[in-house]
């Protein structure tokens, strides 16, 4: 019977199972699954990325909105950041929410340890960032976001890093942290004072070698050596915007993700219509690439030959990809309103778009551009698949 | 930037564009729902979907009850300098600025 239960959902596509039910379990491998984020309804589908099937829908997850995901390293389960504080662990072969903790009162990601033991949140409010235990997401340490005589600041881009380590940056009082969780109960914190204005998100290179800190208030980033901490921030791309009066920023792009092509990274422009692009190392420009809108997500394709851009408002029905070579737009689609996220199957041949205001995700070919697949997503938002398990910083 | 700084920032803007603001009609139904959707998702970027709060302050009745409307909507419609509060004069209007202020004070239907 439970056989059979597996085989309609896999035929069906349209296994819903209620939170706690667990007679539907599936027994398969996990490494082409992944999940859709529902943001309004709460919600997420557990997704098929071979055969383009949703395989579950959970409920109950909360405030979804600007929420995303880590695996844990069986790549069974996901770890899902909420914005109303919430932490949930998802199983996905069950397709059931295992526990849900609220932990903070507004909180914007999180990251997993190298050793998957420990799970680490970012919080806006208290501030700080808080560090659960991944099998149970009982609290292990909390790490107060605070400077001398200044209120918590908001904490945003947390990575994990080599070495048992988290890295994280505070909007307000413009610092970075690196935070060592060998032994749980007392985090060794190294604070790096003077990233710059406001830093809005980060990312780390997927070696782990460097924490790049994009800046909201003034134009340039900050680029942390975790392999030469004693060297500590470095400003890169002093001034970028040339003097130009930077566009009004009706979204913040996003770094997580952002594009580390071989020994080229490409990041946003806060304010432009551009991607910039850097040499790895030497932090030199090498140029820049004129694209729709003002970039939200820049994902490079997992060989690195392409990226993929979305936009902020008013151009998020739009997605452009550009060759890493020839720093060339080679083609620009038009998906539908309100392109939120995108993400690559583990080797790149597909790459998958949330469009939120048609209510679907859609399936292309990264080759042909062709759209293979639509699934029906209420409102989709972050997509997330189980590779990143097994990714540094992801 | 405090709130307050915010706000007195933002009164000169608005003493000078008071008469536009006064007067005028309620958007259409159609361009409600889209305003509506705007409030929902783009506010909602750094506002929170439920307006509880992110990037940006909470918007719940509680938070902005003590805000006339006419300082909240110059505060959308000119931004916050200094904050990531962008101005949406771009996109909206007066009218529907004053709209969207009425939909945050009388909260969620």
């Amino acid at each position: 019977m439970r056989r059979l239960l597996q085989a309609a959902c896999l035929v069906l596509a349209s296994c819903s199972v209620a939170a706690g039910a667990s007679d539907a379990c599936l027994s398969r491998g996990t490494g082409d699954l992944g999940i859709v984020v529902e943001r309004t309804s709460g919600s997420l589908q557990v997704v098929d990325t071979t055969r383009h099937v949703e395989l579950f829908r959970i409920e109950g997850l909360g405030d979804l909105s600007h929420a995303s995901a880590v695996f844990s390293r069986d790549a069974r389960y996901a770890y899902v950041f909420g914005r109303d504080g919430g932490l949930s662990k998802v199983d996905l072969l069950c397709g059931r929410l295992v526990k849900r903790v609220v932990q903070a009162g507004n909180s914007i990601g999180g990251a997993i340890s190298q050793d998957g033991r420990l799970v680490a949140v970012g919080n806006y409010s208290p501030g700080g960032v808080r560090i659960f235990d991944a099998e149970t997401l009982d609290p292990v340490a909390d790490l107060p976001a605070t400077v001398e005589g200044g209120a918590a600041s908001k904490v945003v881009g947390v990575v994990d890093a080599p070495g048992q380590r988290f890295v994280y940056s505070l909007f307000e009082a413009g610092e970075v942290r690196v935070a060592d969780l060998h032994n749980p109960a007392q985090p060794a914190v190294t604070r790096f004072p003077g990233a710059g204005a406001n830093p809005y998100d980060a990312l780390i290179t997927p070696d782990g070698r460097y924490y790049i800190v994009g800046l909201f208030g003034e134009d340039g980033l900050s680029v942390l050596d975790l392999w030469n901490l004693s060297g500590g921030l470095e400003r890169i791309l002093p001034g970028y915007g040339r003097g130009e009066r930077p566009l009004p920023v009706y979204k913040m792009p996003h770094l997580e993700g952002w594009a580390m092509a071989g020994d080229r990274a490409f990041l946003p422009a806060v304010g432009h219509h551009q991607l910039l692009v850097v040499e790895r190392d030497s932090w030199r420009e090498l140029g820049r690439v004129a694209v729709h809108g003002q970039p939200v997500f820049a994902v490079v394709r997992p060989d690195g030959r392409q990226v993929w851009v979305n936009f902020a408002l008013p151009d998020n029905d739009t997605v452009q990809v550009i060759d890493t070579q020839s720093l060339m737009v080679i083609h620009t689609l038009k998906p539908g309103k309100g392109v939120m996220h995108l993400e690559f199957s583990p080797r790149g041949e597909e790459v998958w778009l949330s469009v939120r205001d048609q209510n679907e995700v859609q399936v292309y070919d990264t080759e042909d551009f062709t759209l293979k697949a639509r699934l029906p997503a209420e409102a989709p938002s972050g997509i997330f698949f189980t590779a990143r398990a097994h990714r540094i910083g992801l | 930037m405090n709130a307050r700084k915010a706000f007195s920032l933002a009164l000169p803007i608005l003493l000078l564009s008071l008469g536009g603001i006064a007067a005028g009609a309620p958007p259409e139904d159609a361009r409600q729902q889209a305003l509506q959707h705007l409030l929902l998702h783009d506010c909602g970027s750094c506002h929170g979907t439920r307006l509880t709060g992110g990037l940006g302050p909470p918007l719940l009745p509680a938070d902005v009850a003590g805000k006339t409307d006419e300082a909240l909507v110059a505060v959308i419609l000119n931004g916050v300098p200094g904050t990531p509060m962008p101005p949406w004069r771009p996109l909206l209007t007066e009218d529907e600025a004053r709209w969207l202020v009425r939909r945050l004070k009388e909260g969620p239907p």
